[in-house]
């Protein structure tokens, strides 16, 4: 769609344009091209000189078989959080969307968990997972579970996921549910006369209508992982025990913060921005598709 | 109010032209309707004139002042749009107000003209409503509402019942006129409807692909088509158009679908034997009788008090009569073309043939 | 729904079809009602477990003992946390983490819609050069994340004075794509026929865009606030970077402070009255404007 009717002037536009555009130069554009710039540079250990080291970074950081463990932590990681999420809000808004008593009330009770910031979020999870003040946390060694996420690495781990999986669910949530409503009446109630049973309703006709909602939020879902479950990761574990629980973008917090490694820290920030990027294209591939169908 | 003069107006959008150079004098208080089939170039045609497009040459004036390089606000038209363009957050009154502010006009002479307006229109009661609370027809009058408390030089309507069923249509259609009448602003109407071009304009402009096919009366238009296009396109049944040729001494017409003579009750036309002529005659002129032009009748449409028959000449040309009364059926049947209701084109350009011509 | 789909031979057979289906869709209904149940119960119960944790002394919880309902110590609590603040090191009040964040998000969501709103109008009601250029510009930056970019963004803000200041914790968050490409989305859906409408009654552009677009945007803008107020509250990583003066603490990250490597000596009383704190103000305008953010999400996102 495309406006025909439009305005004249030649100060206007840009002056309107202005605010957004500075902001993103300085805050968006020139970081990010220094964190390609850096990328290439190494600093000596006392910071007296810099040199130009071509792509040794990023060798250094793809050979690096800590970094690997990371990544592959954060596969995992990524892949438990997006596949929880997804499956138990496709689950409970299959559920909200049927025809019962005080289905606007479950809806309300399910969505409010997207105002909880991931970091609150882990903290809820401590109070009731804490090995010690924590209701569970208690429960499990009561009953000979030796439970102590902060020094089981597996524990801990189960904890960041359960944690970041715990706060997404809402949002997933609520693009389900929109998505099932769009679904038109009509091609459900051919279905039931037709003799397809709920069932097989649900696989046969109402899953494939909402795959595209699905892949979309597989896609947020990922991001979601990848990055804001920082605050997830940083107020529960600090990446450990060890590095049990350290991903990719806490390394980069690790190396870049805490180490002050620039060249390694902004040549894992480059990969993370390919990735992004990749994710993104991919997105819109599909959903441009998705348009033409 | 004022005159309106366009010149020459030429448009072309990319490589597309538009509009081939369009021609209009329009006398003070005179009501315009142009008229044509869509993508005529009607609508840009109106657009010129308001200044929303720019022409690509040509001139368009207003009382005579050449509007080059003026912006709509600074031309003093208004205009009623098709979807009425109500700005859906604000009143009826602020609605019709809102030009008004703009140009800074006292408070109490905006309340007397919007309350002088809405009480023409019959809409005074609903000044406090928003648009989506109004039905199509009361949305309407505010459109126009809008346009009148301007007090403009010229009005311009951009199919504005195009949106309204059929009834509501015939209403404010009789509405507009007398208003117009009433305010005496010069008006340029278009549609696409013939009937509501009709009984609208003073005059009509019929255009067809980017040119001003005839511009003239409505009885002119209906009584001497200028070609084809317009005779087609003015009149309910189209008129006839059949294919034939031009007889010795130019006193009549061969027809080519069974060779029926036609002579010319008003004079000989010119030119030489074999010409190539198109016979217009309208549906209603058509009547029954022996020795007629034979019709293979396939479907008749009764209308209570008059029937539409449709069929096919013996070479397959197709045509459609209208006659009294309800008693016809299917079947063979022969149709008398009365001589002084002939049009006759050339059979090449389409352009009307004038008796001694 | 009825089940429909088996020949029936007699009326005594389809009576029983009909029984049967009628004690099947209320069994179905009923494990619906218990699996939203369940799943609400796994939702609401961490609140309300710090809830009740906020509302007994720091040795029952230290001791582990958490009970199942609230004891007395809520206001005692609840005044400390407000305040002076918890934690081992006594930390920052929570009146005063909770009105930063509450600066911060506002901020935010309002400087984020106000600089959309007027980028979409330039994008979508004007022709200029490089118009699309500029657009593409915004658009992308949807793919670089604060995350990905820490390093250098610190540098520059230390290079323009920005650390420890309200300032630097908005302003670099303020750019939006997403808010852009929404307003954009909208305001092609206004009729042609209103701008032409405005022109012909005078109105210039930024007349048009105070009179008509700007009322006609109120439900985007009302929904976009919510989404984005609730991001600017939730931000965490930015102020944990930016900000070292405690002054300047947000609550969320100030929160998690108060915990530390999470000893069991700490006050945990107080620090689960400002969870609650931390949790209200995003929980209540989300309960609060529900219709708007679910309008606003589903549409920014897609």
């Amino acid at each position: 769609m495309r406006k025909k009717v439009i305005f004249k002037g030649t100060l206007l536009p840009y002056l309107l344009l202005a605010p957004q555009l500075v902001i993103t130069a300085i805050f968006f554009f020139w970081p990010a091209g220094q964190a390609v710039y850096q990328s290439f540079l190494r600093e000596d250990a006392f910071g007296n000189s810099v040199q130009f080291v071509g792509l040794e970074n990023f060798l250094d950081v793809v050979n690096d078989q800590t970094w690997l463990d990371a990544a592959g932590r954060t596969l995992v990681f990524s892949g438990s959080v997006a596949a929880l999420a997804l499956g138990s809000a496709l689950f409970l808004a299959v559920q909200a969307d049927k025809h019962i008593r005080g289905a606007d009330v479950y809806k309300t009770l399910l969505i409010w968990p997207y105002a909880v910031a991931p970091a609150i979020a882990a903290v809820l999870w401590l109070f009731m997972f804490h090995p010690n003040i924590g209701l569970f946390g208690r429960m499990l060694n009561g009953l000979g579970v030796p439970w102590d996420y902060r020094l089981n690495g597996s524990q801990a781990m189960l904890m960041v996921i359960m944690a970041s999986a715990w706060k997404q669910v809402s949002y997933n949530f609520i693009f389900f549910l929109a998505g099932l409503q769009s679904i038109p009446r009509s091609v459900l109630e051919a279905a039931a006369i037709d003799g397809a049973r709920p069932a097989r309703r649900f696989w046969t006709i109402i899953f494939p209508l909402l795959s595209p909602t699905a892949f979309f939020l597989l896609v947020v879902n990922l991001v979601y992982a990848f990055f804001d479950t920082f605050g997830v990761i940083h107020s529960l574990t600090h990446g450990g025990p060890g590095k049990a629980t350290e991903t990719l973008i806490y390394r980069v917090y690790v190396d870049g913060v805490i180490n002050v490694n620039f060249g390694s820290s902004s040549a894992q920030s480059v990969i993370l921005m390919i990735l992004v990027v990749a994710l993104t294209v991919i997105q819109f591939r599909y959903v441009e598709r998705k348009v033409h169908y | 109010m004022a005159t309106l003069t366009l010149q020459d107006i030429k448009k072309s959008f990319g490589a597309t032209a538009v509009l081939h150079g369009v021609d209009l004098d329009v006398q003070d208080g005179e009501m315009i309707v142009i008229v044509g089939a869509s993508g005529c170039g009607k609508s840009t045609l109106l657009r010129i004139v308001a200044g929303l497009e720019t022409e690509t040459s040509g001139e368009v004036l207003i009382a005579g002042q050449s509007m080059k390089g003026l912006e709509p606000a600074d031309r003093d038209v208004a205009m009623v749009f098709q979807n009425y363009a109500l700005y859906p957050h604000m009143s009826v009154f602020q609605n019709m107000a809102y030009g008004l502010k703009i140009r800074r006009m006292p408070k109490d002479e905006i309340v007397r003209r919007v309350d002088q307006a809405a009480a023409l229109l019959g809409i005074g009661h609903l000044l406090q409503r928003k648009p989506r609370e109004l039905s199509g027809g009361q949305r309407q009058r505010v459109a126009m509402g809008r346009a009148i408390v301007r007090e403009p030089k010229l009005f311009l309507f951009d199919e504005p019942l195009s949106n309204l069923d059929a009834k509501l249509r015939v209403e404010l259609r009789a509405e507009i006129r007398r208003l117009q009448r009433r305010l005496g602003v010069t008006s340029l109407f278009v549609t696409h409807d013939q009937v509501e071009a009709m009984t609208l304009g003073d005059r009509l402009v019929v255009m067809n692909a980017g040119r001003a096919a005839q511009i003239a009366t409505p009885m002119e238009i209906w009584e001497r088509p200028a070609d084809t296009y317009v005779a087609g396109f003015i009149g309910s049944p189209s008129m006839n158009l059949l294919h034939a040729t031009l007889e010795a001494g130019g006193g009549a017409a061969i027809l080519d679908a069974g060779g029926l003579r036609l002579p010319f009750a008003d004079g000989p036309r010119a030119g030489a034997a074999g010409r190539k002529l198109t016979i217009g005659v309208r549906p209603e002129h058509l009547r029954l009788g022996e020795g007629g032009l034979g019709v293979m009748v396939e479907l008749v449409e009764p209308l209570g008090g008059e029937s539409v028959l449709h069929g096919k000449l013996a070479d397959g040309t197709p045509l459609t009569a209208r006659l009294p009364g309800a008693r016809y059926g299917d079947g063979p049947m022969q149709l008398m073309l009365p001589p002084e209701l002939l049009h006759v084109f050339d059979g090449e350009t389409g352009k009307r043939i004038e008796a001694g011509g | 729904m009825a089940a429909s789909d088996r020949p029936h031979e007699n009326a005594v057979d389809i009576g029983i079809l009909a029984d049967r289906t009628r004690r099947r869709q209320r069994r179905e209904k009923i494990v619906t009602h218990i699996c939203l149940l369940v799943g609400i119960l796994i939702f609401v119960f961490p609140i309300y477990l710090t809830l009740i944790g906020s509302t007994h002394d720091v040795n029952t919880i230290g001791r582990g003992d958490v009970p199942l309902l609230p004891g007395a110590e809520a206001l005692h609590n609840y005044t400390q946390a407000w305040a002076a603040g918890g934690g081992r090191y006594m930390g920052v009040p929570a009146a005063t983490m909770l009105t930063n964040s509450l600066i911060m998000a506002l901020c935010v969501a309002v400087g984020k819609i106000a600089i959309s709103l007027t980028s979409a109008y330039a994008v979508v009601f004007f022709r200029f050069p490089l118009r699309m250029v500029f657009f593409w510009l915004i658009f992308i930056t949807l793919m670089l994340p604060v995350e990905v970019r820490i390093i250098p963004t610190i540098q520059v803000m230390v290079d323009m004075g920005l650390t420890n200041s309200m300032a630097g914790l908005v302003i670099p968050l303020i750019a939006s794509a997403t808010a852009t490409l929404l307003f954009r989305q909208f305001f092609l859906t206004i009729p042609d026929e209103y701008v032409e409408a405005a022109k012909i009654d005078g109105a210039g552009p930024i007349r048009f865009f105070i009179d008509v677009v700007l009322p006609l945007s109120r439900t985007n803008i009302a929904a976009l606030f919510v989404i984005l107020f609730i991001y600017g509250w939730n931000q965490y990583l930015w102020p944990l970077l930016i900000v070292s003066d405690r002054s300047l603490e947000t609550v969320v990250v100030g929160l998690t402070k108060m915990i530390g490597t999470g000893d069991q000596q700490n006050e945990w009383n107080v620090i689960m009255a400002t969870a609650v704190f931390a949790l209200l103000p995003p929980v209540a305008v989300v309960v609060f404007m529900q219709r708007w953010f679910v309008k606003g999400l589903t549409e920014t996102e897609k």
